[in-house]
């Protein structure tokens, strides 16, 4: 390719949270990495390659942080970085809006290092906000390079990395600041009274600069943020507002993914026939091309036709809520139950996470500063159903209870079902996070500060464009990846005998006296089972079963499904205990590993197995006799 | 009302400036960090549905604080 490394430069990118510190970095190395609006996004370092002018740099992505100084692991990771690794450049990202409080940031790297570039990004905000700023002027203040940016759009990056390519061969036109602290010797100070001492004059510098530098014209530019936040925090609109944001999202992703399921079910499941005819022609032998047709692909067909198209829908509106800057607020509203909890109130943000993915909302409990929070964040984020659970949901309320009807009725029906299973699913990380914080994990709860970051009009067509493609590419991963095997397991099950009976009618033998118990049977236990690689194909493993052990043999229609399971015993009951375990279960093989590899600890690991299991046996027990006492 | 108080008795839509911290350790650095120093002028913004915490305009920026922090900012009202 001709591209020669420079001799391995490394370029630190450094700023406080949210301020599209990671839309830089990502729009420098091309990583596609999601970036929302909301602090504590990136917790590890992420690295990456930009390539400028035939150069090969590294970037180092680092945490957000107000400071240096450390209280938290981000400011510890970010620091220890700057002073220990010495990278050949730090570029500090600033927000236009906030620049006072950036520049705090900015003037103690400056006394670390002088190969700083200074970034100050969302130009475009700051201008509809008629917030003007001097960028010569500061540059001038600072003695470093400024450079102004929109990074959404990839404005201003390409003379960024050449202030940076310059900055490399002309080190000394880098004059840094040098910030006057008074002689504190001999004064009689105490440790504290010279810290505070300092830290005014950072502040104070900054804000000396900024009153030269940024000019408001419009003094109440954040008015309409304000009147927002009064409605989407109100006492009497904000929490009924959270359910219905739910409620219209899941109505969204039921109603938008009944055509493409019905679609893709027809063609799917219409070339069966085709395939198996293609086999025969082939010559491969009944078993193979049974196990192949059958087998594997009628459980890939049933991942993409039913799991598939509400997984795609969901991300990406669930995203666009993240960058309007919606989920500070969430956190905003709910900090008093998690306080009440004795956890940290930053729980809710790793919450809603998990909500995309329970492996994504475990990494992200990184946020969460005291380790005993910490774990309590992990653990219970299981309790939230990801991406790839309430697919299992919805097709249960579908199937069972509503039929697959188009309806408004039906679709908005299933909606607050599924809303209010999810409601149930937070009320149970709340039971269990003060049961965890009053037992094995005692203690009291952190302070910490949350950021409400201004609204931000989110590149909706962009967003939504993207994020249905990289969905849907990464599901058909998995689908593959985990169907296949799954597929493979389960029709050897169901065709291999071991004396007179299949391994199958064995298992679900065996695990069915314990299933009763819980309002399930044997074979809905051994799809959960089968399902902790990916707990999407839960359901399409309980389909292939039944219909292994029974007599349906092709699926035309999806409403013929409750056909079978009600032959298969199925109740109301068993449908909602069915969707309480899908709620309330240990998680997938995804989420155990990665909660291993954050927690370090197999104890921890085993636990956080446990405890969903354990509520999830109880709620249905509990459920199911209760109920049946009524019946 | 005049005289010192803490940030938590703020009523909502007023002003003050702080005069001091009370917390020491890491929480004191922390509000330092966002700019809660002497002489920093705050502002109510907006209270939980739940009644804690409250958000403050701080510097530019609108920060929460819960009723334990805030109990640590010694303030002076303004107009």
């Amino acid at each position: 390719m001709g591209l020669n490394k420079n001799s391995g430069k490394v370029i630190a990118l450094a700023g406080n949270p949210n301020v599209g510190k990671s839309t830089v970095f990502n729009a420098l190395t091309g990583l596609k990495q999601h970036t929302g609006n909301w602090p504590g996004k990136t917790v590890t370092n992420a690295q990456g390659y930009c390539e400028y002018e035939d150069k090969v740099y590294t970037l180092v992505d680092l945490p957000g942080c107000y400071s240096l100084m450390a209280h938290s692991a981000e400011e510890e990771v970010a620091r220890d970085f700057i002073c220990l690794e010495k990278p050949d450049a730090v570029i500090v990202v600033c927000d236009a809006i906030c620049l006072e409080r950036n520049l705090n940031l900015v003037l103690q790297i400056l006394e670390i290092t002088s190969n700083v570039v200074v970034c100050v990004n969302l130009m475009d905000e700051a201008k509809k906000k008629k917030i003007s700023i001097d960028l010569p002027g500061l540059s001038h203040k600072l003695g470093v390079p400024v450079v102004g940016t929109q990074a959404r759009s990839k404005k201003g990056l390409p003379l960024l990395m050449q202030q940076v390519d310059e900055s490399f061969h002309n080190p000394s036109s880098q004059r840094p600041i040098k910030i006057q602290y008074p002689d504190y010797a001999g004064k009689g100070l105490t440790a504290q009274e010279i810290q505070d001492e300092k830290v005014k004059v950072l502040i104070t510098t900054a804000e000396d600069i900024c009153r030269d530098i940024v000019r408001y014209e419009n003094k109440s530019y954040d008015s309409s943020d304000r009147k927002i936040d009064k409605v989407l925090t109100s006492k009497l609109i904000g929490f009924p507002l959270m359910f219905l944001a739910l409620l219209i999202i899941f109505w969204i992703t039921i109603s938008g993914s009944n055509y493409p399921s019905r679609f893709l079910s027809y063609i799917l499941f219409g070339i069966e026939e085709y395939l198996l005819s293609f086999f025969i022609w082939l010559g491969v032998p009944k078993f193979i091309y049974e196990m192949l047709v059958l087998g594997i692909y009628r459980v890939l067909a049933w991942v993409v036709s039913v799991m598939l198209p509400p997984m795609a829908i969901f991300f990406p509106l669930f995203t666009l809520l993240e960058d309007i800057g919606y989920l500070p607020r969430v956190a905003f509203n709910l900090d008093k139950c998690y306080k009440k909890c004795c956890s940290c109130g930053k729980q809710a943000l790793t919450m809603c996470m998990g909500f995309g993915c329970n492996a994504a909302g475990v990494i992200g409990s990184r946020i969460i500063d005291s380790p005993r929070e910490r774990l309590i964040a992990i653990i219970t984020n299981n309790f939230v159903p990801c991406n790839g659970r309430f697919p299992t949901l919805i097709a249960l309320i579908s199937m069972f209870m509503l039929g697959t009807s188009a309806s408004l009725g039906a679709s908005v029906l299933s909606a607050v079902i599924v809303t209010c299973l999810i409601i149930f699913g937070i009320g149970m990380t709340f039971v269990v996070s003060k049961i965890l914080s009053k037992t094995i994990l005692k203690g009291v709860p952190s302070s910490y500060l949350l950021e409400l970051p201004p609204y931000r009009r989110p590149q909706i067509g962009k967003v939504i464009v993207r994020s249905i493609f990289d969905r849907t590419f990464f599901v058909l991963r998995r689908a593959v990846a985990v169907a296949i095997p799954a597929g493979l397991m389960i029709w050897l099950m169901a065709n291999v005998s071991v004396g007179d009976l299949t391994i199958l009618v064995r298992c679900a033998g065996f695990l069915d006296p314990f299933a009763r118990l819980i309002g399930l049977d044997g074979v809905i236990m051994i799809a959960f089972v089968l399902g902790f690689p990916a707990n999407e194909i839960v359901i399409p493993i309980m389909i292939m079963a039944y219909m292994a052990t029974g007599s349906l043999t092709e699926i035309n229609d999806l409403s013929v499904l409750r056909e079978l399971l009600v032959s298969n015993g199925w109740t109301w009951i068993t449908a909602v205990s069915t969707m309480l375990f899908s709620l309330m279960h240990w998680p997938c093989s995804t989420t155990c590993l990665t909660i291993k590899k954050e927690t370090q600890s197999t104890k921890w690991t085993v636990i956080s197995f446990i405890v969903p299991t354990i509520m999830g046996v109880l709620g249905c027990f509990l459920f199911a006799n209760i109920a049946g006492l009524f019946l | 009302m005049s005289g010192i108080d803490c940030l938590t008795n703020l009523e909502p839509g007023r002003c003050a400036v702080v005069n001091d911290l009370t917390v020491t350790g890491s929480m004191r650095r922390r509000l330092q960090d966002i700019g809660l120093i002497k002489g920093t002028r705050v502002e109510y913004v907006q209270r939980s549905p739940l009644g804690d915490p409250v958000a403050y305009l701080i510097r530019g920026a609108v920060i929460a604080l819960r009723s334990e922090d805030s109990d640590c900012v010694m303030i002076n009202r303004v107009n």
